[in-house]
């Protein structure tokens, strides 16, 4: 009887749970909820005017704890500076989210997706048209530019917000 | 700075006592006994100001006083009990609330500027704590300038230090960056925009604690400090041998920095060392072996494997009786020892002209023989007198130039221990000085960027130059050979020179191989050499053409003149070329009489334009940046340089190409070369062949060299993109590149511990990552880097020796009646081979001219733009006229410029004005 009772016990509590909601998801026909927060694939994003907001500071690559961000800065005709190549090695990526902490233009962001399970290493290798989206992602407002001191075509000098125009330096005025 | 030699005193820094320098600053001593201390417009060459009010300490009167004062520490003398506290509450909220307002204009663009992770202000910023700008009105905003191919301008990230202008006109000589404005509107730039002048102005990225000038080459492929991989090299475009920093990211050379060496460059270099880099990154550099079937027309060179281009030669070269071998210059010693070795001493050629070898051996005979002593840049800018004979140094060896501008303050500089002025008092000294300048006499063909600080020039063709040297040796002490037929204006400043360079005690003569005449090196010889006579302590120094002129000129080759090939024939004879174009050093109907006489010809070089049209095979060699060696530089001094990459796939340093072409030519002489495997095997062999050479192995740790068993790391720490960068081609990340041939490493890992000077890859410290980091391999500011190797002199002069004067000083030179004497002009940009092939450096390149005094060029018909035509015996040519008031008369300046073909210089031409088309 002694060693009866716990194997009656379990089919107690197999039969109670009949009667109870199931906690296993239909995945992948059912979608996974996540939180808002959620560190998953990376993307980079654009700024409200639809440019690339990525300047090539290589920053997320310095915080990279795994070194698997690489990128080459360039500058176009506007003056404005963006990667030439911006590659993430999804097999090194630990998604620990610090590039994007450490980007001072938020181009570089986490989001919610993790389905990129892929059946060759090499497809885990994301280039920058891999990445590149054609949104803003979190941050709708934020536009490095207008907040920057650097001129661009379109933004002057001492046009970008607290600004004050360009001085005068021929002037004698006290 | 000069260093002080005075006992050390004790100061107290919180509580610490410490010894310091009576001639030092606080703010000298805090840095030089580990203190951080933040700073901005205080310069180690440059010294004090007090302008931007950030290294506040709090100074005590005793122990007993507890309030203290807030003083500026670079503005106070470190003397005797002097009590300051760094880390006092008060001392730190003022340091604080300076950079706070510092800052208060400074835009938001770190990380678009390219000093970003490298920058003096961000270093600061973070040490004094100041974290968020509290002022929210306005920004002051400014207009850039555009300065031309080398440096970017973005005035918005100024903050008023006056470095860069203190730099550029107190330092560098420079008239055309200035500050302008007023209040808090000043503006650091040029009256218009425009190409800086100076050839210093690289400098400016350095000098700069912050972003306001960067380096326009390196923004063309932007890679921060922490993610490129340095290197100590030497620079390889000119004589003076600067120590350099090499940086490499994913195999493109990203930029050159100023690698400091207490005894050559200091702190600065110009502007074709810190450009002229591109070379290595030219898409048309050799990278792979190439061989021609056979001379007949239209066969052009095939790429092939290296194995079977080898063996193609062995087979080639099997039936030979003779391979001769022309050495270069511009290669390391260990290339042209080795290409020596395969040759036989015989059959070896130094690969300079016949001129360039000739002055090569008159300088190393009148260094290594004479009783003066050949003088290292620093030793010249200590000087206290100079004569430069014939050299326009701003152009052949410019830190030279620069360390010579700085030497003219020293005798004024006497009187400030009259005055009490300590010399870091940098405002202080040049208003007691008043302008002031001690004695320089520069004798050229044409005005030189020195002659706003020279005492007295004098124009002349080279002869006369030389004429003027020799009598002014003839002054100073009797035995030197006289010069004929001076007039009286020459006599007096004969005269005027003798007497500042005899009274002086530490004078110095400077010549060199510029002007392409002899006699101006043994005047100059004939000059230090009488002022040793005299008892006076005076140096010389010497502006050779290349890298390592004066190293190839030790091996005891043969020179390129027009009978060196006699009796060669193309079914004996074969020769190698090594790293040189043969166009800059024969007349071209030589050089193909020449060439046409050996089968194969052989070249080993890097760049495309050397290669003949006759040439048989190319082999790729690995450039300067690229390679392990030695060079030697004008001075004499011996110094390494590493491999900037990682070793490219088919690409050999010229020593390994020449070993190989000997195995497989089953040469006698490769039994000598067969245990070359590493440098140091060479170096055994040079050493006990040359006796000059011995300690050559000396110049830096050997290849087993390491710290705590750890190799020394190229990269960072922080270098970054490891597991992505090489994902282009696989997944699998692959090991970093060997190096077996140094110490160092292509990686991030290894010891974190300072190594000997030498190899030091770049100058970072904790809480220091801009090249202000300099401060903390130093024991002394200014001084020696600590563990300091600076390569190894390979002979000394023999101060009590009495050699004969160079005899029979040339006479003055005539003037023909309708001829010109031509002579070469070189200029920065353009003369030197390999710079010159830099897209930046390009820009810069004149276009090539002859110059002449606007009278010669009435005499003869012509104005400035119009075409002239020279000729003469093997010479005919066309080009545009340049006038020059500063030209001397009867003289026609050619200028070297790297373009046409190579005519020996100085010679008589006739100049005619070329007929309208």
């Amino acid at each position: 009887m002694k060693l009866l009772m716990p194997s009656l016990k379990a089919v107690w509590r197999v039969f109670a749970r009949l009667f109870k909601r199931p906690v296993t998801i239909q995945y992948p026909d059912q979608p996974i909820p996540v939180s808002s927060r959620w560190r998953g694939r990376i993307i980079l994003s654009r700024d409200p005017d639809g440019e690339e907001r990525c300047v090539a500071c290589y920053l997320c690559s310095v915080a990279c704890p795994v070194d698997c961000i690489a990128l080459q800065a360039t500058e176009d005709t506007q003056g404005r500076r963006y990667p030439e190549w911006f590659r993430i090695n999804f097999s090194r990526c630990i998604f620990c989210g610090y590039c994007e902490e450490a980007c001072p233009t938020y181009a570089i962001q986490l989001i919610q997706d993790f389905e990129m399970s892929e059946y060759r290493r090499t497809s885990l290798v994301y280039e920058k048209d891999d990445l590149l989206i054609s949104g803003t992602g979190k941050y709708p407002e934020y536009n490095f530019y207008r907040v920057a001191g650097v001129a661009i075509s379109g933004k002057d000098k001492g046009g970008a917000q607290r600004e004050s125009p360009p001085v005068d330096v021929r002037s004698l005025l006290p | 700075m000069t260093k002080g030699n005075t006992d050390s005193i004790t100061i107290h820094v919180d509580g610490r006592s410490v010894q310091a320098d009576p001639q030092r600053n606080l703010l000298e001593s805090c840095l030089s006994l580990g203190f951080d201390l933040p700073y901005f417009c205080w310069h180690p060459a440059m010294g004090s100001v007090g302008a931007c009010r950030q290294c506040a300490v709090k100074q005590f009167k005793d122990e007993s006083d507890q309030a203290g004062r807030i003083v500026m520490a670079c503005m106070t003398p470190s003397a005797e009990g002097t009590r300051i506290s760094i880390e006092d509450s008060e001392a730190r909220e003022f340091r604080a609330s300076v950079i706070e307002w510092l800052m208060l204009n400074h835009p938001h663009d770190c990380p678009v500027c390219d000093e970003g992770g490298e920058c003096h202000l961000q270093d600061m910023t973070v040490m004094t704590g100041h974290v968020s700008r509290r002022y929210r009105e306005s920004k002051r905003t400014y207009r850039n300038q555009d300065l031309g191919p080398f440096v970017t301008h973005e005035m918005n990230r100024c903050i008023q230090c006056y470095r860069c202008v203190r730099f550029y006109r107190d330092i560098a000589g420079g008239e055309d960056l200035n500050v302008f404005g007023s209040r808090d509107r000043l503006y650091f730039g040029r009256m218009t925009d425009g190409t800086l002048e100076s050839e210093f102005s690289g400098n400016l990225v350095e000098v700069c604690p912050t972003g306001v000038f960067t380096d326009k080459t390196l923004s063309r492929h932007y890679a921060r400090k922490w993610d490129m991989q340095s290197t100590p090299s030497i620079c390889s475009h000119c004589s003076v041998g600067c120590n350099v920093h090499l940086s490499e990211r994913a195999g493109i050379m990203r930029r050159v920095t100023n690698r400091y060496h207490s005894r050559i460059n200091g702190y600065f270099l110009c502007d074709r060392g810190r450009f002229g880099y591109e070379y290595v990154n030219h898409p048309q550099r050799l990278r792979r072996p190439a061989v021609r079937a056979s001379r007949e027309n239209s066969v052009s060179l095939i790429p092939l494997m290296p194995a079977e281009a080898l063996a193609q030669l062995g087979v080639r070269l099997a039936q030979k009786k003779r391979i001769v071998g022309v050495g270069s210059p511009r290669a390391s010693l260990e290339s042209n020892y080795a290409l020596r070795t395969l040759v036989g001493g015989e059959h070896f050629f130094s690969g300079m002209s016949e001129v360039e070898h000739h002055h090569a051996s008159l300088i190393l005979r009148v260094l290594k023989g004479g009783p003066a002593p050949s003088w290292s840049v620093q030793e010249v800018e200590q000087a206290d007198a100079a004569l430069i004979l014939g050299e326009d140094l701003g152009h052949t060896a410019p830190r030279l130039a620069l360390a010579l501008r700085q030497s003219v303050r020293n005798q004024p500089m006497e009187q400030l221990e009259r005055l009490n002025i300590p010399r870091w008092q940098d405002s202080a000294v040049r208003t007691a000085l008043h302008g002031q300048k001690g004695p320089l006499y520069i004798g050229t063909v044409a005005g030189t960027s020195l002659d706003d600080v020279a005492t007295r020039t004098f124009r002349g063709a080279p002869n006369d130059i030389a004429r003027l040297g020799c009598a002014v040796a003839h002054k100073i002490y009797p035995d030197s050979p006289k010069s004929s037929e001076l007039s009286l204006s020459e006599a007096d400043l004969i005269r005027e020179i003798a007497e500042a360079l005899a009274s002086a005690k530490r004078p110095v003569v400077v010549a060199g191989t510029g002007t392409g005449e002899a006699w101006v090196i043994k005047a100059a010889a004939n000059v230090a050499w009488a002022l040793r006579r005299r008892g006076v302590a005076a140096g010389i120094a010497f502006a050779l053409q290349e890298c390592n002129t004066l190293g190839v000129a030790l091996l005891d080759g043969r020179s390129l003149d027009r009978t060196a090939t006699t009796g060669a024939d193309r079914n004996r004879d074969a020769m190698i070329i090594l790293e040189n174009d043969l166009r800059r050093r024969l007349e071209k109907p030589t050089l193909d009489r020449w060439l046409e006489q050996f089968d194969p010809v052989i070249v080993i070089d890097h760049v495309d334009e050397a290669v003949p049209d006759h040439a048989d095979f190319v082999f790729p060699a690995a450039p300067i940046a690229c390679s392990d060696g030695t060079l030697v530089n004008n001075e004499g001094c011996a110094q390494r340089f590493f491999s900037a990459m990682p070793k490219e796939p088919d690409v050999e340093e010229s020593w390994r190409w020449i070993r190989d072409i000997a195995r497989h030519a089953s040469r006698d002489s490769f039994q000598s070369m067969s245990n070359w495997n590493r440098l140091e095997d060479i170096h055994d062999a040079i050493a006990g062949e040359f006796p000059l050479l011995r300690r050559i192995g000396e110049t830096a740790p050997p290849a087993p060299f390491r710290i705590w068993d750890q190799k020394i790391p190229r990269a960072p720490h922080r270098f970054s993109g490891r597991t992505a960068l090489p994902m282009l081609e696989t997944i699998h990340e692959p090991q970093p590149p060997d190096d077996p041939e140094s110490p160092l490493a292509f990686s991030m890992e290894g010891t974190p511990r300072q190594p000997p000077s030498p190899l030091i890859p770049f100058f970072w410290a904790s809480r220091w990552n801009s090249n202000e980091a300099v401060n903390k391999f130093q024991d002394e500011i200014g001084g020696p880097l600590r563990n300091e190797n600076p390569g190894v002199r390979l002979f000394d002069a023999q101060s009590r020796r009495v050699i004969p004067f160079f005899e029979n000083a040339p006479p003055r030179c005539d003037r023909r009646n309708n001829q010109l004497l031509l002579v070469p002009i070189p200029r920065l940009f353009g003369a030197e081979e390999l710079s010159a092939r830099s897209s930046a450096i390009r820009e810069r390149i004149p276009q090539a001219a002859v110059v002449l005094n606007p009278r010669d060029a009435d005499r003869l018909g012509v104005r400035k733009g119009h075409a002239i035509d020279i000729t003469a015996p093997g010479l005919v040519r066309r080009l545009p006229v340049e006038t020059d008031e500063t030209m001397a008369g009867g003289v026609a300046g050619l200028l070297v410029v790297g373009d046409g073909a190579y005519v020996t210089l100085p010679a008589w031409v006739t100049l005619r004005r070329a007929p309208s088309t």
